[in-house]
């Protein structure tokens, strides 16, 4: 079953056409990767699904029900987590804190006043933050301030913050871009782990072919805001179309 | 205790023992001698400290946490005011049912005034909240003052008059607020030897009251709240994308610390009971951000600091003038004598607010953490000249002292 599906989605800045009619579903418990070059839509296409964008024509279906403007809180609620291209974390607050705010908010929606209670009496949640922070390798920085993690770190916490929402469907814009090698492979290795460790659905925006080739299940090409095939990692590799729009490019 | 951990309660129990022993505390000079004009420890004034106090505990709630810059509470102090000498008029001089008209009203009114300032951020909300309060000035100070319909008294200032209705009134119950018949200008002198002490029942009330308040702003100040307050501060768009409406969280902030300022002009005209429009204006606006900077921003203790330091400069610096400075010089020479009272005269008496801009710009350049910081430091300081085993991490800062 397509968990999200993406029906006839154009999207227009002033007279620049960055999406056209763009169709793609995302398979159930699947990691589907959206390749493209430099200024295909790929952000502008994610910014549509979570609530950043108002596409002009078309449908954005979660679960069968439209997420099409409602605010980001809301369609996070629904159950879809986003990690940034530059990680987004709260860089004053300390580790663990940035780890019981996502955990808090599943708990208690998008507004509670919980003004007279004590983090520390929360034991339920304390516990979940720490379970997620020892999943991401992060226990001895728990009292760290976020800001002042590695930039691999930070991308870890992210993802952490995100994964302890236990979203149905996870969308990531570029994880690795500007990572070392190492911090890439690192990267790669946390993702294969989620994916076989939940029951999740991944969409990853990504430029590098390393990344994608490593991780996805399906691939969609899109080239000038449109998709220009979608198949599985063997058939994009030797689909001479890809090669000549993208991959002729980068090899 | 109390549901806080060791280090807060430590820090509640130091602060109360500090306003329980203010009286002697800032009377450190015999009556009579040479330094007794720096004693501070007079019922007025003392009363004026943790009034302020409260006003910026509250201010530091929406500023220090959630880091919108609001420039105009001062509009909540004045609706307080007003709220509680209304009910003077109206009611009885009892204290209790002023104090909680004038949290409601100024509740109500932050709800209205900060649903619409909040539909900006940075510098158009603090403009926004500004804007406001000048209205909010404007309406005291003219428009809702006519003989048709009376409700602020203009420039004289609302008060009660003899012919007020003060329905509840009894017979035998005091001519001034009072809190079930105990009068809030009550004061028990103390004398030993040279010193004098004053103890004024106005004063012990707003003590409590601000004990009170400190109380829950660090239970706010720990709490999940709380902590999604520091989240608007560090990252809206995180925490949209986290399933969290950041701005139900930030007008939350903004109508308590509306309320603490409403609270705090509810005392304010307890004590005395009359309520000005220039209580409203842009500058007592500024007083309780300098109040908040000054002290620590975001910190527990700092506001409570600042606004002390402050009031403290506005009613002792003020005092002094040339004839003080001459007796205190005239052991010098006295060309040398007129020199140094130049040199110093433009910095005290009506020029105190040039010292405190001064001091201001000081604390705001070299301790951005505010008193509180030059605290730490100073503590840290003192740790490391007497070295000890084990410190090498406590000098690490720590926020939220
Ligand atoms: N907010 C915007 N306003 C105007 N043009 C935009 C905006 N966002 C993106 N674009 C344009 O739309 C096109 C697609 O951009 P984007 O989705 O960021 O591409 P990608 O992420 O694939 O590199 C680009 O030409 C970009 O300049
Ligand atoms: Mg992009």
């Amino acid at each position: 079953m397509a968990i999200l599906k993406v029906k006839d989605v154009s999207k227009r800045f002033g007279g620049l056409k960055a999406l056209t009619n763009v169709n793609l579903d995302v398979e159930e418990n699947s990691v589907h990767a959206i390749i493209g070059p430099n200024g295909a839509g790929k952000s502008t296409l994610l910014n549509c699904l979570v609530g950043k964008l108002m596409p002009d024509t078309g449908a954005v279906l979660f679960d069968n029900a439209s997420v099409l403007g409602l605010e980001p809180f809301q369609i996070n609620q629904m159950g879809i987590s986003r990690v940034f291209q530059t990680p987004e974390i709260f860089g004053e607050l300390t580790v663990i804190e940035n780890m019981l705010i996502p955990i808090f908010a599943m708990r208690d929606g998008v507004f509670r006043m919980h003004a007279y209670e004590t983090i520390a009496n929360e034991k339920a949640i304390v516990e979940q933050a720490e379970a997620m922070l020892e999943e991401m390798n992060m226990a001895d920085k728990r009292e760290m301030h976020a800001a002042s993690l590695s930039r691999g770190d930070k991308r870890r916490l992210e993802i952490g913050m995100c994964l302890s929402q236990n979203p149905r469907l996870l969308l990531l814009d570029e994880p690795t871009a500007g990572m070392a090698r190492a911090d890439t492979n690192n990267t790669i290795d946390l993702l294969k782990q989620i994916k076989d460790e939940r029951d999740i659905t991944i969409a990853i925006i990504e430029h590098d072919m390393h990344v994608v080739f490593s991780l996805a299940e399906r691939i969609t090409v899109l080239a000038q805001g449109t998709p220009l095939v979608e198949d599985t990692p063997e058939n994009i590799r030797g689909n001479p179309k890809v090669r000549e729009a993208y991959l002729g490019e980068a090899a | 205790m109390f549901g806080l951990n060791k280090k807060d309660t430590s820090l509640l129990i130091i602060v109360g023992l500090l306003t329980l022993l203010a009286p002697f505390i800032l009377n450190p000079f015999p009556e009579g001698s040479a330094m007794a004009q720096f004693n501070a420890g007079y019922p007025d004034l003392m009363q004026r400290f943790v009034i302020f106090g409260i006003f910026a505990i509250g201010f530091n709630i929406l500023f220090g946490l959630t880091g919108y810059l609001s420039f105009g509470h001062a509009a909540f102090l004045g609706v307080g005011s007003y709220s509680a000498v209304w009910m003077f008029k109206l009611l009885s001089y009892n204290i209790i049912p002023a104090i909680a008209l004038s949290v409601v009203v100024a509740g109500v009114f932050s709800l209205l005034i900060g649903y619409v300032s909040l539909r900006r951020s940075g510098i158009y909300f603090s403009i926004l909240t500004l804007a406001f309060a000048q209205m909010s000035f404007a309406l005291a100070y003219s428009v809702l003052s006519n003989p048709k319909f009376n409700l602020t008294n203009g420039e004289t200032g609302l008060q009660v008059y003899a012919d007020d209705p003060q329905i509840l009134q009894g017979a035998n119950s005091p001519d001034l607020p009072h809190l079930f018949g105990l009068p809030m200008r009550a004061t028990y002198t103390m004398d030993v030897g040279a010193w004098s002490f004053d103890f004024n029942a106005g004063y012990y009330f707003c003590a409590i009251v601000m004990m009170v308040v400190f109380y829950l702003s660090i239970r706010i100040f720990r709490s999940p709240f709380g902590m999604m307050l520091r989240a608007v501060k560090s990252n809206q768009q995180r925490m949209n994308y986290t399933g969290l409406n950041s701005k139900p969280y930030t007008l939350a902030a903004f109508v308590i610390s509306g309320m603490y300022a409403g609270l705090a002009g509810g005392l304010m005209a307890a004590m005395d009971p009359l309520a000005g429009a220039e209580r409203m204006q842009w500058t007592a606006s500024g007083e309780v951000v300098l109040m908040t900077i000054l002290g620590g921003t975001g910190t527990l203790i700092g506001p409570v600091l600042g606004a002390g330091f402050i009031k403290y400069f506005e009613n002792i610096f003020s005092k002094i003038n040339d004839s003080v400075l001459h007796s205190w010089f005239a052991f010098l020479p006295d060309g040398l004598e007129d020199a140094v009272v130049f040199v110093i005269h433009p910095f005290i008496g009506k020029g105190w607010h040039l010292t405190l801009g001064i001091l201001f710009m000081l604390v705001v350049i070299y301790l951005p953490g505010g008193l509180v910081e030059g605290g730490q430091r100073l503590l840290n300081r003192i740790k490391r000249k007497k070295p000890k085993t084990d410190d090498a991490t406590s000098g690490k800062t720590e926020p939220a002292e």
